[in-house]
């Protein structure tokens, strides 16, 4: 199914539930204002489900918004967004019973980075998506490009399109992904020895201003005072230099550990272009490694760094 | 004041001219993204380009700004010694600025600088020592609306000079008696650059289409605006993180914190946001702007309502359009001063 067509069934779908009074809210995405930035859009009746849509912009994690919320809610889900739904649900966020999933196959988002990267200097005005196309429209020129050269990351990566859980699937099941390969994207991390690994990180974060989107942007961020607001003692420092830039990346990343879906909203988030996922998918590999772990992957699921066992098998942890 | 003629081909010599006693910072492609950084000569310097991603307010008002050293040895006679941090070593000069940023100087010269016991001196004397050469806008974007707020593509204020591109060389409109130095050998305008010029200003301006409506919001009484139902549905999605307030060009709240080791430290200042629930928070645990719909509504109201009420009509926001490219979930100004003028 096309994303108009799934789209028109997310918006039908949204309209019943709400006709119906099955739940307060349809968490969904709604059309953006500027190209490829479609974005978190809250329908309370069946009117404004119809401002509904689906699409390859679709790059926000509406998990978020699921949690702590009262009341009966209905939450848009892609692969990731479920997985991350199923975690707030294990971690006593979420309740299952209180959250209706509208699943839908992720056709993989597209990184408007990518996009712009093609056209440096020129002015987007509007991206068509048609089948594995997308259609990039500016001042004075109108160019095809193949979705797949401006997936996200992740998306490309990605082994679970396919919402975990869902009380509707919309589209049906898709494939499950789309070809790529975490572990050789993880892997450069690991050849490069510490002092290489540290110039290498420093790099990669040497733009960033410090916003939070990244952290804001994320489902597992749920902490109710973030380490970096602690204030009494105050564990991070608040400027620019490397060494607070530093700590807040890396604690944020290891805060992650079995938890993250690799969902790519805190790299879609960002306004400075950083790849904070160079960290947590190298903690996402190695949790897989040494725990044979997925997150979100079953209700039920023990995160490992949430459970000890005195009789743990792995070497590593005693 | 009077125009000059800049050619092309002497951009170079103009900008050798400026280096002489200053530092010279233009947009540039920085790792491939448009950003201010140091320029050499004229090749250096982006000519063809919207805006920078971030606004240049950080070179007057950095991001982490040391503003004095201190001592507080034990058993030292002298007491605790506070040391000034050096002033700029060299004069600057901005090359190219947008008018909106440089609209925005001046829209927060108003704010650092206001009377003896609102005098900023991190910020004025970075401003006074600092050329502002501007770059009319011939292409606005389609989320710029700066006509909408005291601005235009071809805005003056907060410049010394602004450069017209007319093609093979630029009208420099000089601004003041600091522009008619920097100037002051270029040759004089004919009538007819200054015709043209004029006729880019009306053609930049018609191409601005996605503008808002301020009528009701300054007929409007504070509480009424600040009661408004839409509140609660801009509040839904946002994320109160700090990129609408750390990429514009007038957002300025910042904490102030004393890092000490041992007996010796330094004072710092750093960007904060009204979006960050820790900027408000009381030291009795009190926080007066307690909820994401609080912390939000500030942005708006007090770029919007307050800034105007208190300033003189001046607005917080001069239309660049960063925050409505840059914010995660859409949350777009445009679209929220409409709805606060419904
Ligand atoms: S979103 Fe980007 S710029 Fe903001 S804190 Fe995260 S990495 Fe830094
Ligand atoms: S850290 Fe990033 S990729 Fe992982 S769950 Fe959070 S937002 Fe998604
Ligand atoms: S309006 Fe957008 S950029 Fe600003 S705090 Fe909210 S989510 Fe962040
Ligand atoms: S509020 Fe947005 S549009 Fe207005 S000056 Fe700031 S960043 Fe630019």
């Amino acid at each position: 199914m096309d994303n108009a067509a799934i789209a028109k069934g997310i918006r039908e779908a949204a309209k019943k539930l709400l006709g119906e009074g099955k739940v307060d809210v349809v968490i969904g995405y709604a059309k953006g204002t500027v190209p490829m930035r479609d974005y978190p859009y809250f329908a309370y009746t069946p009117e404004e489900a119809e401002n509904l849509t689906w699409s390859g912009f679709c790059c926000n994690n509406l998990a978020l918004y699921a949690i702590r919320r009262p009341g009966r809610m209905a939450v848009v889900a892609q692969g990731c967004v479920s997985r991350n739904l199923v975690g707030l649900v294990n971690e006593n966020q979420v309740k299952r019973e209180n959250l209706y999933v509208i699943g839908v196959n992720s056709p993989g988002m597209v990184d408007r980075r990518k996009v712009q990267a093609l056209f440096p200097g020129q002015t987007i005005t509007e991206v068509e998506e048609v089948g594995d196309e997308l259609i990039v429209k500016g001042v004075g020129f109108a160019e095809k490009v193949a979705r797949k050269k401006v997936m996200r990351q992740n998306c490309y990566t990605c082994v679970q399109r396919n919402p975990v859980i869902s009380d509707e699937l919309i589209g049906g099941e898709g494939p499950a992904s789309h070809g790529g390969n975490l572990d050789k994207v993880a892997a450069p991390w690991e050849k490069l020895g510490s002092s290489e690994r540290w110039a290498e990180f420093q790099e990669s974060f040497k733009d960033c201003i410090r916003c939070y989107a990244c952290r804001d942007a994320c489902p597992l961020c749920y902490c109710h005072v973030c380490f970096v607001d602690e204030s009494q003692p105050q564990w991070c420092g608040k400027t620019q230099d490397e060494a607070d830039v530093a700590t807040f990346h890396l604690l944020r990343a290891f805060h992650c550990a079995g938890r993250c879906t690799d969902c790519g909203a805190c790299e879609s988030a960002c306004p400075a272009g950083i790849k904070m996922r160079r960290l947590t998918m190298k903690i996402e590999k190695d949790i897989r490694d040494l725990y044979g772990y997925q997150p979100g992957m079953a209700i039920g699921a023990q995160p490992p760094m949430t459970l000890f066992k005195p009789n743990d098998p792995q070497d590593f942890i005693k | 004041m009077s125009s000059k003629i800049l050619s092309k081909d002497k951009l170079d010599a103009f900008l050798q001219g400026l280096k002489g006693a200053r530092d010279v910072f233009a947009p540039a492609m920085v790792e491939g993204k448009v950003g201010w950084a140091a320029v050499e000569q004229a090749s250096d310097m982006l000519t063809e380009f919207s805006n920078t991603e971030m606004s240049p307010k950080d070179f007057f008002f950095p991001q982490t700004e040391c503003m004095m050293r201190f001592k507080n040895a034990s058993g030292d006679p002298e007491g605790m010694i506070m040391m000034a941090e050096p002033a700029l070593a060299r004069p600057r000069a901005l090359m190219n600025i947008r008018p909106c940023d440089a609209k925005a100087f001046q829209v927060l010269d108003l704010i650092f600088v206001q009377d003896e016991m609102t005098n900023d001196l991190y910020w004025r004397d970075k401003r006074e020592r600092t050329a502002c050469i501007g770059l009319a806008c011939n292409d606005p974007c389609p989320t710029c609306f700066c006509t909408s707020v005291n601005c235009g593509p071809h805005h003056e204020a907060g410049l010394d000079l602004l450069l017209v591109d007319l093609g093979d060389k630029y009208l420099v409109k000089v601004l003041n008696d600091k522009g008619a130095e920097l100037a002051k050998d270029l040759p004089a305008a004919a009538a007819g650059d200054e015709a043209k010029a004029a006729e880019l200003k009306i053609a930049a301006e018609a191409k601005i289409t996605g503008g808002v409506s301020m009528d009701q919001v300054k007929s409007r009484e504070v509480m009424e605006l600040y009661e408004a139902g839409h509140w609660d549905r801009v509040q839904e999605s946002c994320l109160n993180c700090g990129t609408c307030t750390f990429c514009c060009p007038t957002c300025h709240c910042f904490d102030i914190q004393d890092e000490v080791q041992g007996e010796s430290g330094r004072r710092v200042r750093n960007w904060d946001t009204c979006m960050s629930w820790l900027f408000t928070m009381h030291g009795t645990g009190h926080n007066p702007r307690g909820t994401k719909k609080d912390r939000v509504r500030q942005r708006f109201m007090h770029k919007f309502k307050y800034i105007p009420v208190k300033r003189g009509g001046e607005i917080g926001c001069v239309g660049c359009g960063r925050c409505v490219q840059l914010c995660p979930v859409n949350i777009d100004v445009r679209r929220v001063v409409n709805d606060m003028n419904a």
